[in-house]
């Protein structure tokens, strides 16, 4: 016996809106990162568009979100589901206009000749798997999946350090690049801050799961 | 079509109504008609005479006669009810013998009232013809009435005042008289106005009782005769139709003049 | 107080009663302690086993509501703490319910004393058929308080306690069945405060009430658990959030998860707790 189905629909509708959104999300990162490695300034330019299907989806699933905590009083699990998913969409909406950020530095770069250098490359298939698992953990409610992530995020974070001295130095000996330069250490940081965003999603993922943070 | 039975059916409640109506007023104007001419202040004498057959002994032991039956009914029934209600647990086969008793009892004519009455008070106790053995005799008559009005009065209070009683601490007595009896009360007093009715209204079962004697009864020994039974003799004598239907109409008004008085007794207690 | 105690030694039945008083005023309130409480409506067995496991404890001073689908025993359950399960045939009740230190079920338990500390709001306001005044002075004038100017004392306070006596002030004489739902109810709470209990028990108390008179009973339980342990049973899940400190949650007898409310509410550990609270129950 189900009871209470319109609340139940809406607060599935929620959720499916927001596995869209999480996909969206992977796409626009893959693609940005993928765009800056490659040089590609078509999907560059893609990536903006699928920025703005994600900021819309943002406000939609909050609108839904608030509607549903005013008229349906939702408490203990569900209350859980959709304050993780109010958390969870600033995230995304996050990750989006950093990977937007990155594709502008990819269109800004595209005339130069600049190297991009190995690690920032691992470091961006770093962040993507930590995306990929951060959304994975969320729709499946993966609990452990959910607290790895702040480990891989550790292996990033030293990753970036050694990006920051690796570009100093470059800078120091070839200081006409230092336009360049601060532009790759931009990217790193921008991909440095998803990360950490991934990890926001799956602290709130595991919030959702246990009841605790 | 439905709307033609919904007028027809109409139609006839009301046009019953209307007879019963009419039936009431005729008989109420028939006694006013052929009896207030009658009335005469003569009537109201103290002594009764061959003469001037007087009402007013029949008048005063009517009082008598209503006032001492409900003395000896009302504790009784009133109690009988409490016990019924409150104090016995359901499915007993001891109070499904009395209810079916009094419901007997309430199926008997008037006649074998008297008769019984006759024998057991009259002869078996020796009260013969007297006051006693017609207050007695209409005690248990209207005892079923007054049990069963009863009953349906404390049925039908709150359980939620009970149970506020006794949350509160109250035992059985006190919520018992202090709640349950005085939401009862007008409840009660429909009961009792039925029965006083029922006293008012019997002659059988007096004739054979309490006699005929047209005096004020001096002692509870003497024999005396109501209203009713004064015009039952009345109008056995042919020749005194007109004081019959006089004494009918005084009936009338006794009988307004009583259920106003517990109309505003029950208005009494239900605004308090 | 304490001058009025010595005075009253001798001990007339209302001296005694005001010596209670005294007594009460001085001692806190109590908890309740629930071990194993079986009970069972001749063959049916209605509560099961409460407070097998480890004893129930329901804090002084605290606002416990118990919550379950109809039928589910929390109105027997709370029944069983003023005893007025008593008064249901063949109602029979095994285990150990504490209050205080006291036994309610031993055999030397006076149930009348019981049932004067530990006071009843039902769900239906039942003021009784007769004044403002005589229901609130009811319950001492059974414990024999006689003096008006002490009735008249026990009413104002009690009154004014349930957040009442500015609004019936002027007609303690008029029948109590002339006053609006949300009114009668809160005079149904000064009449049980009026016995001086230590515990209130209420069976759905708001939900024959409109929202406003709800919200004036809510404010008078927050109010009220300073002084009293408050027990409520509600349907209304909103409301057991808004008011009590923890929460009980029964099905078929049983006592599924007794936890803070908060912790119910946000985060219930056991799985049908879950369901019923989010309106996903069967």
């Amino acid at each position: 016996m189900t009871i209470r189905v319109d609340y139940r629909k809406k607060l599935q509708a929620i959720f499916d809106k927001l596995v869209l959104m999480c996909r969206h999300a992977e796409d626009v990162c893959e693609k940005s990162v993928g765009a800056f490695a490659e040089k590609d300034l078509e999907i560059a330019r893609e990536v903006k568009t699928i920025e703005k299907t994600i900021d819309k989806l943002e406000r939609k699933i909050e609108k839904a979100c608030l509607r549903l905590l005013v008229m349906e009083h939702p408490v203990a699990s569900d209350f859980r589901e959709v304050s993780a998913t109010l958390k969870i969409i600033k995230d995304l909406e996050r990750i989006g206009d950093q990977s937007k950020d990155i594709a502008k530095i990819t269109i800004k770069l595209a005339d130069t000749n600049i190297d991009i250098p190995e690690n920032i490359r691992q470091m961006g298939v770093i962040i993507i798997q930590m995306i990929k698992d951060a959304v994975q953990a969320y729709i499946n409610r993966d609990l452990q999946l959910a607290l790895s992530i702040d480990e891989t995020d550790d292996k990033a974070d030293a990753l970036f350090d050694i990006i920051m001295n690796d570009l100093v130095s470059i800078i120091q000996k070839n200081p006409q690049d230092a336009k360049q330069g601060l532009q790759l250490i931009m990217v790193a940081k921008y991909l440095e801050r998803i990360g950490d965003h991934a990890v926001n999603i799956g602290e709130h993922t595991a919030f959702l799961i246990r009841g605790k943070v | 079509m439905r709307k033609i039975i919904d007028t027809t059916l109409f139609a006839l409640t009301w046009i019953f109504a209307a007879i019963t109506l009419l039936v009431l007023l005729f008989i109420v104007a028939h006694i006013v008609i052929n009896g207030v001419p009658h009335l005469d202040a003569r009537l109201f004498e103290f002594a009764f005479t061959t003469e001037n057959v007087s009402m007013m002994p029949a008048l005063v032991s009517t009082i008598f006669m209503v006032v001492l039956t409900l003395l000896i009914a009302l504790p009784l029934g009133i109690f009988t009810s409490i016990y019924l209600v409150e104090y016995v647990k359901k499915g007993n086969k001891f109070v499904m013998l009395i209810r079916s008793a009094t419901e007997m009892l309430a199926g008997i004519p008037s006649i074998v009232y008297g008769l019984f009455g006759m024998l057991m008070f009259g002869q078996f106790f020796g009260f013969g013809w007297s006051l006693i053995a017609g207050v007695l005799t209409l005690g248990i008559m209207i005892l079923p009435v007054i049990i069963r009005t009863t009953e349906e009065a404390l049925k039908s209070v709150s359980d939620g005042y009970r149970e506020g009683g006794y949350a509160l601490g109250a035992g059985k007595l006190r919520v018992v008289f202090r709640i349950v009896l005085p939401s009862a009360v007008p409840g009660i007093l429909a009961g009792v106005i039925l029965a006083i009715g029922r006293i008012i209204g019997e002659s059988a079962a007096l004739i054979f009782t309490a006699g005929t004697m047209p005096q004020i009864p001096e002692t509870l020994g003497h024999s005396a005769r109501t209203l009713s039974v004064h015009m039952w003799v009345l109008s056995s004598e042919a020749h005194h139709t007109g004081e019959a239907y006089a004494t009918a109409v005084v009936l009338l008004l006794l009988i307004l003049v009583v259920n106003t008085a517990a109309a505003v007794v029950a208005k009494f207690f239900i605004t308090k | 107080m304490r001058q009025k105690c010595e005075k009253s030694k001798k001990g007339t039945r209302a001296t005694n009663f005001i010596r209670n008083l005294c007594v009460q005023r001085m001692a806190k309130t109590v908890n309740i302690s629930i071990n194993n409480c079986n009970l069972y409506y001749g063959d049916f067995h209605a509560l099961k086993g409460i407070g097998n496991d480890m004893p129930m404890e329901i804090g002084a001073n605290k606002v416990t509501a118990f919550i379950g689908p109809s039928g589910c025993g929390k109105s027997t359950f709370i029944r069983v703490f003023n005893r007025m399960n008593d008064l249901i045939q063949n109602c029979k009740i095994t285990g150990e319910i504490k209050i205080g230190e006291q036994d309610i079920y031993d055999k030397n338990t006076d149930v009348t004393l019981l049932r004067k500390n530990v006071g009843m709001v039902f769900q239906k306001p039942n003021p009784f058929p007769m004044s403002i005044y005589d229901n609130i002075a009811f319950a001492p004038r059974t414990y024999g308080v006689k003096k008006k100017a002490r009735l008249d004392e026990i009413v104002e306070r009690s009154l004014k306690q349930a957040a009442l006596w500015d609004e019936v002030r002027d007609r303690l004489k008029k029948s109590a069945l002339g006053l609006s739902g949300g009114q009668q109810q809160r005079l149904c709470i000064a009449r049980t405060l009026a016995a001086e209990p230590k515990i209130i028990l209420m069976d759905e108390p708001t939900s024959a009430l409109d929202p406003i008179s709800t919200g004036t009973i809510e404010d008078l339980i927050r109010e009220l658990k300073k002084t009293y342990t408050i027990v409520i049973v509600t349907h209304n899940m909103q409301q057991a959030t808004r008011i009590s400190d923890k929460t009980a949650f029964f099905l078929m007898g049983e006592v599924v998860e007794y936890d803070k409310t908060r912790q119910i509410f946000s985060n219930p550990k056991d799985k049908r707790t879950e369901n019923y609270v989010t309106g996903r129950f069967g």
